[in-house]
């Protein structure tokens, strides 16, 4: 029954499905705009993709027969209308380097990456949560000072250096980790589908799985640890507010344990801001896989942009920017939702 | 019956899958009939003959592997029958011909044939297929096949066209496949007719690759090889350090030295088809001024460069054509002398107290030490009185500056020609037809045209040489040091060195 103060449950979903409405339409405003910022600046910084494929010797009409082959001779304005008329009838182009469906290539990858991604946000919110509430257990104690140090250090070392760091830790000095790739190439695993740790997993594969985990661990670490210690900060902070709380003191009052006062209590009220934060910094982790891929040989969809960028394959770092866009802008929708969700003055706004 | 409750058995499962994570279980055992290379760059296609990887001297022993070339190349650079047992010119060389081998066939079981030849160089020739070398496969049409012969009509005389045969580009594909899966099918499941044939990819991860047993030539010592792509330097060390990979290649010196020295690991480190060097630019007044040229070159210690920057895997040149190559000639000399630099500026007006000034360009971390080989050569300059600003750029902004003659006034490069011919070298570096040539001038066209296509052979690299000693006497270029290539591999292994600096594995065998 609706109070004054709640709305009906069906007006409820109707403003939520107005609001989705709204965010996608502005998605796609979003997207146009990236799409049509990349066009032109691919056009316009240094790097001619054809230049990189002359050959000593190639003549004028030689070069001119190439720039034409792939599709570059014509104007500006016209190469734009082209690729954003094939692109809304899904084509994406086909890729320079690898000679491939640029859409295709992108729905391989992909999940590779998101896999990677999921991992290491899984493992931040785990380890990261997991601190927090240990640390705010702690406060007070002589320790404590030590944990936020710990933290500190954490937050200041970059996923790539911690991809360095875990190189040599779990690579050479303990060789018990796989270096790159991301499954032992000695292995015969055929998989249905591009994401191999859920399908090996839910394929009862075990060894497979494990084989996919390990060869995922370290990347996952390299990119979870820096997301984990800001986790840790944001959620610290915000359970030592919730923990002066007046319902927090009440609750102590009535002799309910400091773990039961964290966990029951002051975690409730104290997870919106720190799942506003992550999913920002979630958007940032993806970006990092750029650079943590390209470290471990990793192959998803980062470590494919590295070399699009070499190699000035136009229409693949075009499809590669705008799956790293729509990511983003569906990372910022889900985290609003899950805000909104899990905060009750939102929710009834 | 041992009874576990929810925490036992949790803990449990994790304590099994972090222990199962950690071992690596027998997933990661290494066959002893399996090579596992840590290869420095991707593989990004599988058609040899078109787009950015086609012109990418490294993946060639990728390439090499699986297709097999016309003619053979051994690891000195000398030629070899290949997919043709002989092959050359008529008379007055308006012919060409070419014997194809028989009893090849292709990885599919269907014979190799002539039509093949004819269909690749055809396909290659023409540049509506996007291949980056038309100019050369171009050269001969009208083909005629009688039995295993072909016989061409020679369009224009190209006297490298055999030697491409065994270069960038050089490949025999499939008619019949090809044609039937068109270029994606192709790069989805390509098949050759080299020693290995390809059994699993997955792009920016790695390829495997199986022996041919039906190869016509030495089969390879491994039944499986695995090329994993570590572009990383810093990884593919790791990857050789912890036994993950057999072989690795294009690490920095310094840890080729320490790791060759460590138990178990093995190295080589020779000189290969590979050279630094300064493109001179003539379009600023500065590089006009031949007194700035050659005191600029005269200037630089390349002794010290090749010895302390690049711990002596380097050997100092003084000419494009670099030892091991056609038209290499000994007797040019190009000394180290800073007093003649500073006489020779003097006489243009220049002094340390009154620098000439002018910008060098160069990548940094594309080649072993790029920049600080520039930082060290400003140096030197500064000592006599050139001043010169060093701007560092991508590889790709060189490529496209170099094609629209815009380079700064100098700028450093490497260059390769894996063929060793003075056309691929000093020709397409220095003549001024090529979009690669940043001195542009009639003088030196005047000498290279000639020689261009000429027919006598010993005519054509005496021509040659003459060019380099004029190029080095008017110091047109500045060529620095010919590169070693750094391997490490595991001492239970064999590696021969190749001088074009493709790691094929039909080069690696147990010791």
């Amino acid at each position: 029954m609706a109070s004054g103060f709640t709305r009906p449950l069906s007006s409820f979903y109707h403003g939520m499905s107005l609001g989705i409405a709204h965010r996608l339409a502005m998605a796609a405003i979003t997207l146009i705009g990236v799409a049509a910022i990349i066009f032109v600046l691919l056009r316009v910084v240094p790097g001619d993709p054809i230049a990189m494929m002359i050959s000593p010797g190639a003549s004028p009409a030689d070069i001119a027969a190439l720039r034409a082959h792939y599709g570059l001779d014509a104007s500006l304005p016209a190469q734009f209308v082209v690729w954003a008329r094939d692109l809304l009838r899904g084509d994406f182009g086909v890729s320079i380097s690898l000679h491939r469906d640029v859409l295709e290539l992108l729905l391989e990858r992909l999940p590779a990456t998101l896999e990677l991604a999921f991992a290491a946000l899984a493992f931040a919110v785990a380890v990261g949560g997991g601190v927090a509430v240990v640390a705010t257990l702690l406060d007070g104690l002589a320790i404590a000072p030590m944990v936020d140090a710990i933290n500190g250090l954490f937050l200041a070392v970059p996923d790539f250096i911690w991809a360095f760091a875990l190189v040599l830790l779990f690579g050479v000095f303990a060789p018990v980790l796989p270096l790159s790739g991301r499954i032992d190439p000695a292995l015969d695993a055929h998989f249905s589908t591009p994401f191999y740790l859920a399908e090996s997993l839910l394929t009862l594969r075990f060894s497979i799985f494990i084989d996919v985990a390990r060869h995922m661990a370290m990347p996952t670490l390299a990119l979870g640890l820096p997301l984990a210690a800001v986790i840790t900060r944001v959620l610290k902070e915000s359970l030592r507010e919730a923990m002066v709380q007046d319902y927090v003191l009440l609750a102590r009052l009535k002799g309910m344990s400091k773990l039961r006062l964290v966990l029951q209590e002051a975690l409730r009220n104290a997870v919106a801001p720190t799942l506003a934060l992550t999913g920002v910094q979630f958007t940032f982790l993806i970006g990092g896989t750029v650079i943590v891929e390209r470290i471990f040989a990793y192959p998803g969809i980062g470590n494919m942009a590295v070399d699009a960028v070499i190699n000035r394959d136009l229409p693949l770092i075009q499809g590669l920017t705008l799956v790293f866009g729509a990511l983003f802008i569906v990372v910022n929708m889900v985290v609003d939702l899950l805000v909104v969700a899990t905060n009750p003055r939102l929710r009834h706004a | 019956m041992l009874n576990l409750n929810r925490r036992q058995a949790l803990a449990l499962g994790g304590a099994s899958f972090l222990s199962g994570l950690l071992s690596g279980a027998s997933a990661s055992a290494q066959a002893r009939d399996k090579l596992t290379i840590a290869f420095n760059v991707n593989l990004p296609s599988f058609d040899p003959t078109v787009g950015p990887s086609a012109v990418n001297p490294t993946i060639q022993a990728i390439y090499r592997a699986i297709y097999d070339q016309p003619v053979g190349q051994n690891p000195d650079l000398s030629f070899a029958p290949g997919l043709l047992t002989k092959w050359g010119w008529n008379e007055d060389k308006t012919k060409a011909w070419m014997e194809v081998r028989e009893g090849v066939v292709w990885h599919d079981g269907t014979p190799f044939t002539p039509e093949d030849v004819v269909w690749s160089i055809e396909r290659a020739g023409d540049p509506k297929n996007g291949s980056p070398v038309p100019f050369v496969w171009g050269s001969i049409d009208n083909f005629k096949i009688d039995g295993q012969r072909i016989t061409a009509d020679v369009k224009q005389f190209d006297p490298t066209i055999f030697k491409w045969m065994a270069f960038l580009t050089g490949y025999i594909l499939p008619k019949a496949y090809y044609t039937k899966v068109g270029a994606e099918g192709f790069e989805k499941k390509p098949i050759g007719a080299g020693p290995y044939m390809v059994d699993e990819y997955q792009g920016n991860a790695f390829l495997r690759l199986k022996r041919n047993d039906k190869y016509w030539g030495p089969k390879g010592a491994f039944e499986t090889v695995i090329f994993k792509f570590v572009p990383d330097g810093t990884s593919r060390v790791a990857e050789i350090e912890s036994g993950s990979s057999d072989v690795t290649l294009e690490i920095p010196y310094e840890e080729y030295d320490r790791l060759k020295a460590k138990p178990g690991l093995a190295g080589v480190c020779q000189p290969i088809t590979d050279i630094g060097m300064i493109f001179i630019t003539n379009v600023e007044k500065e590089m006009l001024d031949q007194n700035v040229r050659l005191a600029a070159i005269y200037a630089i210690d390349k002794e010290a460069i090749a010895k302390r920057l690049l711990r002596g895997y380097a050997t100092p040149i003084a000419t494009l054509d670099a030892p091991g190559y056609a038209a290499y000639d000994p007797s040019i000399k190009v000394p180290y002398d800073p007093e003649q630099s500073k006489k020779l500026l003097a006489a243009s007006g220049y002094s340390p107290e009154k620098p000439v000034k002018f910008k060098i360009q160069t990548t940094r971390g594309f080649k072993p030490k790029d920049y600080e080989m520039i930082q060290a050569i400003v140096g030197m300059w500064r000592k006599v009185g050139i001043d010169a600003e060093i701007e560092v750029y991508e590889i790709a902004k060189h490529y496209e500056l170099r094609a629209a003659h815009k380079l700064a006034p100098m700028a450093f490069y490497n260059w390769g020609d894996a063929i060793g011919d003075p056309t691929c070298s000093t020709g397409f570096a220095m003549f001024s037809p090529s979009p690669h040539s940043a001195w542009k001038s009639k003088d030196l066209d005047d000498m290279i045209g000639p020689i261009w296509a000429e027919k006598d052979e010993e005519k054509r690299i005496a021509g040659w040489k003459a060019v380099d000693k004029y190029i080095a006497e008017k110091g047109y270029v500045i060529p620095l040091v010919q590169y070693f290539q750094p391997i490490v591999f595991k001492s239970s292994l064999k590696v021969t060195p190749n001088a074009t600096g493709a790691l094929e594995p039909t080069l690696v065998s147990n010791a």
